[in-house]
């Protein structure tokens, strides 16, 4: 238990906008040991981004972490203030998003963001966090380091530039890396290349890694556990094996279902039907009620977890009991 | 298989009914009202221009009609009586006109140029501008380079010129207005055309063979619209204000139609003799009209700004 | 085979079974297609450049040769796939098919005529049967325009329609492509991605086509909805007899749609064979890498082991074959001549020198 880098207990996250109260995180908890890569998967509207961005408390105005405990190596950091965070951010916790110009400023050289981000938790030489930056650079795999960290953001290309966007992440080696869908906009094969980076990373520095993405094929190749989010709530987590071999929910069920590998050539894919209902009109219960074919009167209450299985938890009232055709 | 397909038809809210149809016009207003200012400034613009309008009607005395006009009654302080009856709410010049009906009426030559020209600028440089983007090459070129030229002159430097070439008069002050004021209506259309005609509802239209002139007018101008409308409230602002200097200057409008800025020259010689009002209003009268109309464009320009728009 | 496009509202569902013979007519031919995109400089640029050239510096090339010669034949009634990585020139490709580019160099045969040899109103008729259906749900609809006319002002234009046909017409493409009609006075922001999407395939279905290039059409959908969207499509190609050329960039789509599969690198196809064949025994060096690549839900922590090297760029291509850097086998030759794309079994050809082809 104690050597859980992440460890999140009932937290919610809402946004107030004109609309009304958007519970875009509404009671999740996970956890995730070192060294161990948890995927955290669902598709737009999720909340799954919106963890990742709780997590390192990122959440800007209208939202507000609205309850739940997030514990980062024992510490609460919802109790903390924003110097606090500010010192763990970059330092022990490191985001990288899907667009890397999230990351790099187009107006300054990859050597001066990077020798800054160094700076900033580490006091250092100028000289030692210009070599820091071309190890990581190094690492990272991108060629000739020395020279490229002269060059501008625009003068990479897109996948170099998610290894720079990378390499900053990896800068204090971070006891726990959130990844938002960092290769979701690259090409296949640089997107292997990327994948086998990070894998042999997490293995080498012992990072627990968070990857958020919608894509489950990324899934199975590359996490440990894996957590399924539908409208705000995490509806099943478990080993990635267990969970992709023998989902227990129905939304997870029909997911893989409707992955085309999954079907035989030529088929009608296996569809859930129906689509994501709007935030703001959940109602109660349990939120895939409404495309649930197994859905009755009793899902009319909000379900809770359940650890139907060791080491699986699961929201659900109907549990998909038989194993995957 | 329909039954399911069906299914996915919209529902934006599950429980309600079919949610109220909202036009891009509706979602505009709403979301320009979030500002308590800009809802202020836009009140306060159609205050200014329903007095404008209405001035031969509310306006407590023709300020043009010398039959009107006693010259006993000039540089009378605010608030004085005339012997006739009526208050001089704003005081009379010197010549004994009330300065508020001067303001009313000064209002309409004000505004009636700015956005009489701000609109003919507005028609032919969006023309020129939408132009240049489909013509490309030379046209382009030339048209652009045009473009660079009359806006690399400073405004005021061009309109003396010209009307010391015409002379003054409305008409001419206004010819002068848009000519200065038609290239940034030219680019400003240019650039939204450019990126407009890169996107792919513009490339399926073209799918559709739809001819050329409905993919220009019907598809690709109402988008072109936004960065326009929001130059067209700054440059109304601008041409008041130019307008105002050039007959301060003496060169404008003249003096049997007064606008806001040559009644602002009639009073400049009595500001240090006391008698502030015959300048003083007006200018607060042009102050207050300009930065109306610039709080509305700023807030229409945040509203339209597409980085802003989900 | 085809009727014309003013008879039926309905074409009647035809009972084609999927998979289009090898002996179906073509519908679209390519003929050594090449597409260049260079800027043009107006008198001020060229005069600077001049200038630059005269004091002894270089000007960068700046023509991109976006597809380089390239030779497809699409029959009726088949899906082709056609894969490639970001610069390959797909996107390009598929909009030179739907007619909305014209390209640089060769010939593009309609039902086997040259399109050049069409009149305004041939072409016309010839755009209407070729549609597309674009990769993004929120730019490829009019934002200022209500969904019914975006759906229903083609069809009106061509005179397919009359004024009081106009409601029944547009809601009997919106409940075909899974919309409810009740929505149709609708802006495009109030409908979802997926709806989107659909929008756009009422509204390319509204013409009557005979062939449909869907440009990454799934790439921006969530999985679920992609899946509703694919069955969509497979429907579709049932009950009118359509035919399809499937851009896309994931594998797996792919696979499981289409009947032939072209692979694209750097402007060239590189292979080219049946959906079956070319997963199995995939021939081009670039294919195996990009299938050994893809990550699949069967497998469990694998071991990432990539091809190295960044996908060149467009504007300065390697030489011979473009994919000689980054290739595991790549030989002498490769560098210096490309190779030319050959049958290695029987409607299978690849691009590769490691095929033994006479140099």
């Amino acid at each position: 238990m104690s050597d859980l880098t992440l460890d999140v207990q009932g937290l919610s996250t809402h946004f107030m906008t004109r609309a009304g109260v958007v519970k875009a995180v509404d009671d999740i908890s996970f956890s995730v040991a070192r060294g161990r890569v948890l995927g955290l998967v669902g598709e737009s509207g999720s909340g799954k981004s919106v963890t990742g961005f709780s997590v390192i408390g990122l959440v800007d105005a209208p939202g507000r972490i609205a309850s739940g405990k997030i514990l980062f190596q024992g510490r609460d950091l919802t109790k903390l203030d924003e110097r606090e965070l500010r010192d763990l951010r970059g330092n022990r916790i490191a985001m990288i998003f899907q667009d890397p110009m999230m990351t790099l400023n187009p107006v300054l050289r990859i050597d001066t963001q990077m020798i800054e981000t160094v700076l900033a938790h580490d006091n250092v030489s100028r000289e030692q966090a210009r070599t820091r930056a071309r190890d990581a650079l190094g690492m990272v795999g991108i060629p000739s380091p020395e020279e490229r960290l002269m060059s501008y953001p625009h003068q990479f290309s897109g996948g170099m530039r998610q290894r720079v966007a990378i390499a900053i992440a990896l800068l204090h080696r971070p006891d726990l890396i959130i990844a938002d869908e960092p290769t979701t906009a690259l090409d296949v094969t640089i997107q292997a290349q990327i994948l086998a980076e990070v894998q042999k990373l997490a293995r080498e520095v012992g990072t627990a890694l968070i990857w958020i993405t919608h894509d489950l094929s990324v899934i199975a190749g590359l996490a440990d556990d894996i957590a399924v989010m539908y409208a705000g709530r995490i509806v099943e987590t478990g080993r990635v094996e267990e969970v992709l071999e023998r989902p227990l929910h129905p939304y997870t069920h029909g997911l893989i279902g409707s992955v085309p590998s999954r079907n035989a050539r030529g088929s009608r894919l296996r569809q859930i039907p129906g689509m994501t209902p709007s935030l703001l009109n959940l109602g109660e219960g349990c939120a895939f009620r409404t495309r649930c074919e197994r859905a009755t009167a009793v899902c009319e209450r909000d379900p809770q977890d359940t650890h139907p299985v060791a080491g699986r938890t699961l929201r659900c009232f109907h549990p998909q009991l038989e194993v995957m055709a | 298989m329909s039954e399911a397909a069906l299914q996915a038809a919209p529902t934006k809210q599950e429980k309600a009914g079919p949610p109220k149809q909202e036009t891009p016009f509706a979602r505009f207003v709403s979301e320009y009202c979030e500002s308590p200012v800009a809802v202020a400034s836009f009140i306060v613009v159609v205050l200014i221009v329903s007095i404008a309008l209405l001035a031969p009607w509310i306006s407590p005395q023709n300020p043009y009609d010398l039959a009107q006009l006693d010259i006993m009654d000039g540089r009378l302080e605010p608030g004085s009586p005339s012997l006739t009856g009526m208050t001089f709410w704003l005081g009379t010049d010197d010549q004994g006109r009330d300065m508020l009906s001067g303001i009313m009426y000064g209002l309409r030559i004000s505004l009636g140029v700015g956005v009489g020209s701000a609109v003919i600028a507005c028609i032919i440089g969006t023309a020129l501008g939408l132009i240049a983007a489909f013509a490309g090459g030379k046209v382009d070129g030339a048209l652009m380079r045009l473009v660079d030229l009359q806006l690399s002159f400073p405004a005021i430097l061009v309109a003396l010129m010209i009307l010391a070439f015409l002379g003054k008069g409305v008409m001419n002050v206004m010819l002068a207005l848009v000519i200065v004021e038609w290239a940034r209506f030219a680019r400003t259309a240019r650039s939204a055309a450019l990126v407009e005609a890169r996107r792919e509802y513009m490339e399926a239209a073209k799918c559709l063979a739809l001819p050329q002139w409905r993919l220009v007018f019907r598809h690709m101008l109402p988008n072109c619209m936004p960065p326009i409308i929001v130059i067209f409230t700054i440059l109304v602002a601008r041409s008041i204000t130019l307008e105002a200097t050039l007959s301060f200057l003496g060169l404008g409008v003249p003096i049997t139609e007064p606008s806001l800025g040559l009644l602002i020259a009639n009073g400049y010689q009595y500001m240090l003799s006391g008698k502030y009002w015959i300048s003083f209003y007006p200018g607060i009268a042009l102050l207050v009209t300009i930065m109306a109309i610039n709080l509305v464009g700023d807030q229409m320009r945040d509203v339209l700004n597409p980085r802003l728009k989900r | 085979m085809s009727a014309p496009v003013s008879d039926t509202v309905f074409p009647a569902a035809r009972g084609t079974a999927p998979g289009g013979t090898a002996s179906a007519a073509p519908v679209i031919e390519l003929r050594g297609i090449s597409k260049r995109f260079g800027k043009t400089l107006d008198v001020a640029a060229r005069m600077a450049q001049g200038l630059k050239r005269a004091m002894g510096g270089t000007v960068p090339a700046t023509v991109v040769r976006a597809v380089d010669c390239v030779d497809l034949t699409v029959r009726r009634g088949e899906v082709v796939g056609l894969v490639g990585e970001s610069g390959c020139g797909k996107s390009t490709l598929g909009r030179m098919v739907a007619g909305i580019m014209p390209p640089s160099d060769g010939t593009v045969l309609f039902e086997g005529r040259d399109l050049r040899t069409f009149n305004s109103e041939e072409t016309r008729k010839a755009k209407l049967k070729v549609q597309m259906i674009f990769q993004d749900p929120y730019a490829s609809l009019n934002p200022r325009m209500r969904v019914d006319e975006i759906v229903g002002e083609a069809p009106r234009v061509h005179r397919m329609i009359g004024p009081e046909g106009f409601d029944a017409y547009v809601d009997a493409q919106f409940r075909r492509a899974g919309l409810d009609p009740a929505y149709k006075r609708r802006y495009p922001h109030q409908f979802s991605g997926g709806q989107r999407q659909r929008i756009g395939i009422a509204r390319a279905l509204a013409v009557q086509p005979e062939f449909l290039v869907c440009d990454e059409a799934v790439a921006a959908l969530d999985v679920s909805i992609q899946a509703q969207i694919l069955n969509l499509f497979m429907d579709l190609r049932e009950q009118l007899d359509l035919t399809y050329l499937f851009i896309s960039h994931d594998l797996g789509v792919v696979e499981h749609l289409s009947d032939r599969v072209a692979i694209m690198y750097l402007g060239r196809i590189v292979e080219e064979a049946s959906a079956a064949e070319i997963f199995a025994r995939p021939n081009h060096p670039y294919t195996q890498a990009l299938l050994a690549e893809v990550p699949r839900i069967d497998t469990r922590k694998r071991q990432f082991t990539a091809i190295k090297g960044e996908i060149p760029s467009p504007i300065n291509p390697p030489s011979g074959c473009h994919f000689h850097p980054r290739c595991p086998q790549a030989m002498a030759v490769c560098r210096e001549q490309a190779p030319a794309l050959v049958d290695v079994a029987a409607g299978h050809r690849s691009a590769c020198h490691l095929n033994g082809v006479a140099t």
